[in-house]
């Protein structure tokens, strides 16, 4: 069989030997493999355990990584069934031999004093601390069991296989983030007893995971079926599901309410930072996503209203009060001129790049925003800005004599804001200015030969997107209760935009999907936190690719997917 | 027939100036002002001497040859694909790495010191080779999907490539800075114009004008040279004229790579250090000094880089000073950028005047 | 409807009474060393469709460009209405009431038919933008009339019904007539049509063509039209203004022009012009 596809190959270029595929999708899994070992990050996941004492995450890791290379093989393959079979069989061993490669080269060569993550530790987590020989067995054995399940799912059902995965997801999720779970399951007799049934100190127990799995899995199987009757029968009229709308944005005001209060002041403090960034985000979505107007300088306008609320209620030497015959502000009556220094640096930075188009503006907002940086670090500007050690001690905002102190009620102070802020975004959206400013982005030229202002459409952009940065800077300020030059990296702009197009562009709801994504993971699974901008690249790059409107793109881009699978 | 008595006499005046002409006329103004201010102010204080100046020159010089070989990247490989290639600084920091290891060996075995010619050379070797290669896969699987993509997704997913590359530098090499070899014959002074100069200077700049000329070579009289100016003046005759743009492409990024790796070795050798984030603001500065050349001009983007070095070395002596700024050193960086600025907002198709800029976007 | 013949006629009856809307004089346009417009003097008529034809690289969209304000011109001067245009930004002039197509199709292909519209009624709707977020009376008011006038104009252009589609998912036929109810949206006093009937077969270009002149008529426009099709052009224009490489060769009724040697001569090459002759 083999013989006469290589010997017919000539006719049919397109279709490759038998053994071409698997070869591929081997060397493929294994380098990823080697790369997650070499870059570190294999390491932390085999630290983290999913089930206690049983699964770790690095495990895991792996087995997915050699289930996805079956899956591919049996999805791409165009064999009979059992020959498909044998391939991704054959996948996963290529892939095993290949990490059993990286073993025996960390054991024999001193690969320390380049690559700082491949140490001999490392060799020996991957043996299962089996020795050498017997650990590569081992590490064969898993990768092809692992490609064979990944293709044995692929060959399910649509609905079951489906089911299986997300009860897996449900596993996992129970199991990384448990932590967080078991804070928040504290309360209460019978939430304990569901605690006690799934978890114990350290973790996730075996049989909590068999729990969680069935559980997920018949939910998911009975809520299927619902579907699949469901479709049959009615369609929803659009009416009652505007009406559902509402409701679910209002549920989910309540969930977010309450949630911080459930589960903890660390949390709160995630939940306080998802939603600054989500404040943030939606400016940028003004400049980006509506206007078309890529600005990698952004965090300089959360700078500007971090450093307003300093210098104007900080009780320190920098303090404007100090040295000039403005009084000491607190934080409500400095608001708004944060907002305003915010905006009008906004509208300044936006002048001169007002002709720069495209990519070029991107290089030059970078510049300006690193202009900026750089000055407020530079001793020139440090007998204002206090240089490289920052304001101090800045007042924390009180609503009458009660402070605002703790994370959560600082949280709700964010989100209050981050509603006015969505109001005003979403209102500006579907008004006059945000038609202008999508005619801009789709096109500068003819937008201004059909009348629309150029300068004044970019500048309000520039000066709106500001002004949200800049409250968001304020509370950064007030929050961190001082403000130094190096939080103000080019990083946050970079934090901001990927949020942006993770989510999607033009879109409220994806700022907050992307903010969660981007910023909630990053901060809950904080011993990953060197990887997150390796992560941040990669997921740019899958997005950009993959999914170029991003995971909850807006209405419009929907319709477009919708008009372009019709077509 | 024509009468002229239908149409009226102007009604009312308007703003015959146009509100971006006039800021960019008072931005111009401003920066003049500003220049003419500060190299005044410093020719008063006269607080450096003749060596002091020749000092900075050179450094200039080398640190712009360095800023020319990687604009030389961004120059070819936005001629090819009209595309800023984001990452490329971070193509360079790999060379540099890839140079630092060998030294490193290198000197451990001894070989750096008694060989320095075959050892230049093999840093040399390895760095373009590694910087080559990572080119050449970044185009493969990131930019080569977005080929016909408009707008700003292929940008995006340049900066998602950027931060991959350095990210990824960072977990295997480590987030710290690691010394480049400093080996005797680099710290050796030359004697140039009764000036002494250390001579990891005069080889960076001999190498880098070595390098640009076999590049210039490549480009205007090889066979692949000529086909890459084919396509960047117009990919859709050159692909009926036989040509293989997607080798044509590859390439470009090969060559773009493979230079962008020499200079990732000299930045090491030039300021004796190596860690991941080194490749950015190099990468921003030289991507200015690509477009004041005017981008996808080759000989454009050498003299952009020199221009830019020279600048950035000079100005906080020549300017900053004059003002009255204290520790103008840290402001180096905002020299460069201002420029940049200034460069995109001012002349965005170069000095030479190639209106390249204006075909996207 | 009238037949487009009995349109021309009866403005041809009333031209030289028509007073001159727009006036280029001396119009020249230069890019570096080439020189797309010479000397080119145009004068316009208010009320009449005026066709300006010429081989490919003429110089006719640099024309519409100039007028526009798009491009800097090098010399002479614009005047349309009372107004000199010479110096004014792109979005002055369509506010003075000068609107345009695009020879290649140029809609903002992100947003719906109905928003491309809209955008172009962005001059006659008044509210700022801090009225749409407080959501005054006169925002709520300002919205409602333009989003019913936007509606009118799609049922003229006779996309009702697919005003929810996105730009770049219509029929090309429905592009270009979008296109030109966008440019109908900001209340033109003069439009300018580059090319409408490029890529259509002739019975698209017989629609279009009783298009363009119900356009005039129901709108009370005046129309500059860039073309290429003879057989539209001599029906529906009043006059014809014939440039050649950036040149004035020749203008008048489509009868004269016709005829014109100069004319034949850049079209079919002095070869066949002398063949002509005898002819």
């Amino acid at each position: 069989m083999q013989s006469a596809t290589q010997h017919l190959s000539w006719t049919k270029p397109l279709t490759p030997p038998a053994v071409v595929l698997p070869l591929k999708t081997g060397i493929i899994t294994g380098l990823l493999a080697i790369y997650s070992a070499a870059v570190g990050i294999l390491k932390l996941f085999f630290e983290r355990d999913v089930i206690v004492d049983t699964l770790t995450l690095g495990d895991l890791f792996l087995a997915t990584l050699a289930a996805c290379c079956g899956a591919y093989v049996w999805r791409k393959s165009t064999q009979a069934g059992h020959i498909r079979a044998a391939q991704a069989f054959a996948a996963g061993l290529i892939a095993g031999l290949i990490l059993v490669g990286l073993v025996v080269a960390v054991t024999q060569l001193n690969l320390r004093w380049m690559f700082t993550a491949l140490s001999a530790d490392l060799s020996r987590t991957l043996t299962y601390k089996q020795g050498a020989l017997a650990g590569s067995l081992m590490i064969i054995a898993a990768s092809m069991s692992a490609a064979l399940c990944g293709a044995l799912l692929m060959s399910m059902s649509d609905s079951l296989r489906r089911s299986l995965l997300w009860s897996m997801a449900c596993v996992l999720i129970a199991g990384v983030f448990q932590e967080l779970i078991q804070i928040s399951l504290r309360f209460g007799g019978a939430v304990a007893a569901i605690r006690e049934l799934l978890y114990v100190w350290g973790g996730l127990t075996v049989q909590g995971a068999a729990i969680v799995f069935f559980f997920a899995f018949v939910v998911l199987q009975a809520l299927d079926a619902r579907k699949r009757r469901g479709a049959a029968t009615t369609l929803k009229s659009p009416a009652p599901k505007a009406r559902s709308q509402l409701a679910s944005a209002l549920l989910l005001i309540a969930v977010l309410i309450a949630f911080p209060l459930v589960a903890g002041s660390y949390i709160g403090q995630v939940m306080m930072l998802v939603s600054l960034f989500v404040l943030m985000g939606m400016g940028l979505n003004i400049e980006v996503g509506l206007a078309g107007l890529l600005d990698m300088g952004f965090v300089a306008f959360f700078a500007v209203g971090a450093y307003t609320i300093a210098l104007l209620t900080a009780d320190s030497e920098y303090a404007l009060a100090q040295d000039t015959f403005l009084p000491s502000l607190n934080f409500w009556s400095a608001l708004p001129f944060a907002v305003l220094a915010a905006t009008l640096v906004g509208v300044l930075f936006g002048l001169p790049v007002l002709s720069v188009k495209g990519d070029y503006l991107a290089v030059a907002t970078l510049g300006l925003g690193e202009i900026v940086r750089v000055l407020v670090i530079s001793d020139a500007a440090k007998p204002v800005l206090g240089g490289a050690q920052g304001i101090l001690q800045i007042p924390k905002p009180h609503i009458g004599s009660f402070e605002l102190a703790d994370p959560v009620s600082l949280f709700y102070l964010t989100l209050v804001f981050v509603l006015v802020a969505a109001y005003i975004a979403w209102r500006l959206e579907g008004s006059r200015l945000g038609r202008a400013w999508m005619a801009i982005r789709d096109d500068e030229d003819v937008a201004q030969a059909l009348g629309i202002n150029l300068v004044q459409s970019k500048l309000l952009a520039y000066g709106l997107g500001a002004a949200f940065a800049g409250l968001a800077g304020a509370i950064f300020a007030t929050m961190l209760t001082s403000v130094y030059p190096h939080s103000f990296s080019l990083l946050i702009s970079i934090n901001v935009l990927a949020l942006l197009i993770v989510g999607g562009m033009g879109s409220l709801p994806g700022v907050i999907v992307g903010a969660i994504l981007l910023i909630g993971l990053p901060e809950v699974l904080r011993e990953f936190d060197e990887y997150r901008y390796l992560f941040y690249g990669a997921l740019l790059i899958v997005v950009m690719r993959v999914r170029p409107e991003g995971l909850w793109p807006s209405p419009q881009r929907k319709r477009e997917l919708r008009a372009a699978e019709k077509g | 027939m024509m009468t002229a008595t239908n149409v009226l006499p102007e009604r009312r005046a308007r703003w015959r100036i146009s509100f971006s002409a006039a800021t960019s006329w008072v931005l111009r103004i401003s920066i003049a002002l500003i220049l003419v201010a500060g190299v005044v102010g410093s020719i008063l204080k006269d607080r450096y001497s003749a060596d002091q100046w020749f000092d900075l020159v050179a450094f200039g010089i080398t640190i712009g040859s360095v800023y020319a070989l990687i604009a030389l990247g961004y120059t070819m490989v936005y001629g090819v694909l009209r595309l800023i290639n984001f990452a490329h600084g971070d193509i360079m920091m790999a060379g540099s790495f890839a140079g630092f290891f060998i030294a490193a060996s290198m000197e451990r075995s001894g070989f750096l010191d008694q060989h320095p010619v075959l050892a230049f050379a093999a840093m040399l070797a390895v760095a373009m080779l590694v910087s080559a290669g990572i080119a050449v896969l970044t185009e493969r699987f990131a930019y080569r999907p977005f080929r016909h993509v408009r707008g700003l997704a292929p940008l995006i997913c340049a900066i998602g490539v950027s931060f991959f590359l350095q990210q990824s530098f960072r977990g295997f090499f480590g987030a710290g800075l690691r010394s480049y070899p400093d080996p005797v014959w680099l710290r050796a002074p030359v004697s140039l114009f009764e000036f002494n100069v250390p001579a990891v200077q005069v080889l960076v700049v001999a190498s880098a004008i070595v390098v640009m000329l076999v590049l210039y070579l490549i480009v205007h009289k090889t066979k692949m040279g000529t086909a890459m100016r084919a396509v960047s003046e117009d990919v859709e005759t050159a692909t009926l004229m036989g040509i293989d743009v997607n080798r044509v492409v590859t390439f470009t990024f090969a060559l773009g790579g493979a230079v962008g790796g020499v200079a990732g070795v000299f930045y090491g050798l030039v300021f004796k250090q190596v860690y991941f984030f080194m490749g950015f603001t190099p990468g921003i500065k030289a991507f200015g000094a690509a477009v004041l050349g005017g981008i996808g001009n080759v000989p454009g983007a050498m003299i952009g880089g020199i221009f830019l070095g020279i600048c950035e070395s000079l100005a906080p002596a020549l300017l900053l000073d004059g003002l009255g700024i204290p520790a103008p050193y840290q402001m180096r960086d905002l020299i460069a950028f201002t420029l940049l600025i200034a460069v995109l907002i001012f002349r965005p198709y170069g000095i030479f005047g190639e209106r390249l800029a204006g075909k996207r976007g | 409807m009238t037949t487009p013949i009995k349109a021309a006629q009866r403005l041809g009856e009333t031209q030289e009474l028509a007073p001159v809307l727009l006036r280029t004089s001396d119009l020249t346009m230069r890019f570096g060393g080439l020189t797309a417009l010479d000397k080119v003097n145009v004068d316009v008529r208010r009320g009449s469709i005026h066709s300006v034809i010429g081989p490919n690289g003429a110089g006719k969209t640099t024309l519409f460009n100039c007028i526009m304000q798009a491009n800097r011109i090098s010399s002479g001067d614009i005047h349309f209405a009372s107004e000199r245009l010479v110096g004014l930004t792109p979005d002055k002039v369509a506010a003075a009431g000068i609107a345009r197509t695009y020879q290649n199709i140029r809609l903002f292909t992100g947003i719906t038919a109905i928003e491309n519209l809209l955008v172009g009624m962005h001059r006659q709707l008044k509210s700022h933008w801090w009225e749409a977020v407080i959501n005054s009376a006169r925002c709520r008011l300002d919205e409602k009339k333009a989003h019913e006038e936007a509606c009118e104009i799609l049922n003229f252009i006779g996309l009702s019904g697919r005003g929810d589609m996105l730009a770049r998912n219509l029929s090309y036929g429905d592009q270009r007539r979008l296109e030109i109810g966008r440019a109908l949206c900001t209340k033109p006093k003069l439009l300018m049509l580059d090319e409408p009937t490029a890529g259509m077969n002739p019975r698209e270009i017989t629609e279009m063509m009783h298009f363009i002149l119900r356009i005039r008529d129901v709108f009370n426009l005046t129309i500059v039209l860039i073309e290429h099709q003879m057989r539209l052009v001599m029906q529906v224009s009043d006059t014809v203004t014939v440039l050649d490489h950036g040149v004035k060769i020749a203008e008048g009724d489509p009868a004269h022009v016709k005829s014109h040697p100069a004319v034949i001569e850049a079209y079919l090459g002095r070869a066949a012009h002398r063949q002509e002759q005898p002819a």
